[in-house]
């Protein structure tokens, strides 16, 4: 659905996107995930055919985003939430939407069902005759969602669709997201929020100016190979450091008597350290194994890069 | 191209329009104290011819008035109606630029031209969107002038001065025309400029050849007769024509959405 090589933007000097490859099969939702600055909203403006590449292809449903024609056909089968949600505030809500389903083509009915429908489903329909301007964050946000889908794309654009939003209103707008996904519409959704990527999407990149790893969530945190293991001591002593000491081990923290050690293959060196402990008169309560998280990938490529 | 979705776009523009009412309001007051206030002057003609002259000569319009009075009469109707081609310069340059500030401003550049639309499309609906409420304005501010400027002039010239043949070329071609090259060029200004104060003095500068027109007709060095005004139809149709050719350089869809502040 969306194939992307070596895609490269630069702004004068500096490069924002730097060789993007990755593909994104129909139906997937891709997290696009990096800090702030990373190149996201650039690298979904050269898809949504809004900016142009310096170089590498991208293709959207087999559509060239540097061709004209192309692009045109490309424009019409997605929908873009941009970071601003870019809404007329002296518009009602109706009109917004009626606008966009004009210039995208639905006709008469299909635009007032599916307004009907979307600001049903977002909780606008008692305010469709409210403009625009008067709503809150949480309930523009909602509808330029709702505006991003009014001609029912087959690919939805997302940049950060909650970032900015109260507690309240993200969940709504994810739970949102996560029932699009039924629709099976692929989606591909820029975020900084790992919490975010982890729980909607299929298929996670992690990006910072260059893309880092790709992956669905469970693969890339099988993608550390350090695990830990965590062992809480009744209390910890020199002499328990001491035997510890003498295992040379890779890199071991002290909280609360809790121990936190780096190992490479838990099953060879969990019984090694555990016996050191004991002969050392230290007495475990209880041990296990923390598996990385996503964030401690993500912390590792995009702190690795500097 | 699909020309009803300029017109979706020019509509949006009109009901944004009708919330802001203190964009319009300021358009419709000038050429209508124009067109009010200039008959009234000329129906006092009589008794302050003087004051004209003074009033002329301080606001530095050189215009000869020598002669009996029902001539200067008509040679003042002749450039008063002038100023019609001015103000269809004037007007739509605030409309036109605010048409494309206020996108800017509200940042819905981004998810409209994200839609299927053209260059082409969107310049046309830009140019309706400032077109329409401008020379409605104008043609009913003129309408006001003619039948007040006749009725004030019958008695002394003994004739309808108004409608005329330069009227009519400069109502029916030059407004139409001179508004459009407006309203491009500020388009054009106002897609580069994110402020507004910069579109307008920009636009101000523009506005210059216009005087300098004025002045070449006023000093009789081109006179206002229909085979000139024809003649400067003729270049501004063709100017307009290749601006509008050129929308795709003119709409910079990548200048627009990456021009930062
Ligand atoms: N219009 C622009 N002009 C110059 N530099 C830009 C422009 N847009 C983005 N950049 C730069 O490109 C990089 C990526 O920006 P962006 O795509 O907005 O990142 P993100 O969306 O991941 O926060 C940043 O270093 C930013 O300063
Ligand atoms: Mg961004």
């Amino acid at each position: 659905m969306i194939d992307v090589e070596n895609l490269t933007r630069k702004f004068g000097d500096i490069t924002a996107v730097d060789k993007l490859t990755f593909h994104i099969g129909e139906g997937e939702v891709f997290g696009f995930l990096g800090p702030n600055g990373a190149g996201k909203t650039t690298t979904m403006r050269m898809l949504s055919c809004l900016i142009s590449k310096t170089s590498g292809k991208a293709r959207i449903a087999g559509y060239d985003v540097s061709d004209e024609t192309d692009s045109l056909k490309i424009r019409k089968i997605i929908g873009l939430l941009p970071e601003n949600n870019g809404l007329y505030d002296d518009l009602t809500a109706y009109k917004n939407l009626d606008f966009y389903g004009k210039l995208y083509e639905c006709s008469k009915t299909q635009r007032k069902e599916n307004i009907e429908y979307f600001l049903k489903l977002l909780g606008l329909w008692d305010k469709r005759d409210v403009l625009a301007g008067t709503f809150s964050k949480g309930m523009k946000q909602k509808l330029a969602i709702a505006r991003s889908l009014i001609h029912e794309p087959e690919i939805l654009f997302l940049d950060e669709p909650t970032a900015n939003l109260d507690p309240e209103s993200s969940k709504t707008v994810r739970d949102f997201i996560i029932d699009l996904k039924k629709e099976k519409k692929t989606i591909f959704l820029n975020t900084h929020n790992l919490d975010e990527a982890q729980r909607i999407c299929d298929k996670i990149g992690i990006f910072n100016t260059k893309l880092m790893v790709i992956g669905s969530p469970e693969e890339l945190e099988d993608s550390i190979l350090e695990k830990k293991t965590a062992i809480q001591l009744k209390e910890v002593n020199d002499k328990i450091l001491k035997a510890l000491g003498n295992l040379s081990l890779r890199n071991l923290t002290i909280d609360n008597n809790k121990l936190i050690i780096d190992v490479v293959n838990p099953e060879n060196e969990n019984p090694i350290i555990v016996d050191a402990i004991v002969s050392a008169g230290g007495k475990v309560q209880y041990m296990t194994q923390i598996n990385s998280t996503l964030e401690d990938v993500y912390l590792k490529f995009v702190r690795g890069k500097k | 191209m699909k020309l009803w979705k300029s017109w979706v776009i020019a509509t949006k523009d009109f009901s944004t329009f009708r919330e802001k009412k203190n964009t319009i309001y300021p358009l419709i007051v000038l050429p209508l104290l124009f067109s009010i206030g200039l008959p009234i002057l000329i129906g006092r003609i009589g008794n302050v011819i003087e004051g004209i002259g003074n009033l002329i000569k301080v606001i530095g319009l050189p215009i000869l008035i020598t002669g009996s009075s029902s001539n200067d009469i008509t040679v003042l109707l002749n450039s008063f109606s002038f100023f019609y081609i001015m103000f269809a310069f004037i007007l739509p340059s605030t409309l036109a630029s605010y048409s494309i500030l206020g996108e800017k401003i509200e940042k819905s550049l981004e998810p409209l031209l994200a839609t299927p639309i053209t260059d082409t499309e969107l310049l046309l609906g830009k140019i309706i969107t400032s077109f329409l409420p401008c020379v409605a304005i104008i043609y009913f501010s003129a309408v006001i002038f003619m039948v007040l400027s006749d009725a004030v002039t019958y008695n002394t010239i003994g004739y309808l001065f108004f409608p005329n043949w330069n009227m009519a070329i400069i109502l029916l071609l030059a407004v139409p025309l001179v508004s459009i090259l407006s309203i491009q060029l500020n388009v054009i200004i106002s897609s580069r400029v994110s402020d507004v104060r910069t579109t307008t003095q920009l636009g101000l500068l523009l506005f210059l050849p216009f005087i300098g027109l004025y002045i070449f007709l006023e000093t009789s060095i081109i006179s206002l007769n229909i085979i000139n005004l024809l003649g400067i139809f003729v270049i501004l149709f063709v100017v307009v024509a290749v601006i509008f050719s050129i929308s795709k350089a003119i709409i910079q869809r990548d200048k627009i959405i990456t021009k930062r502040g």
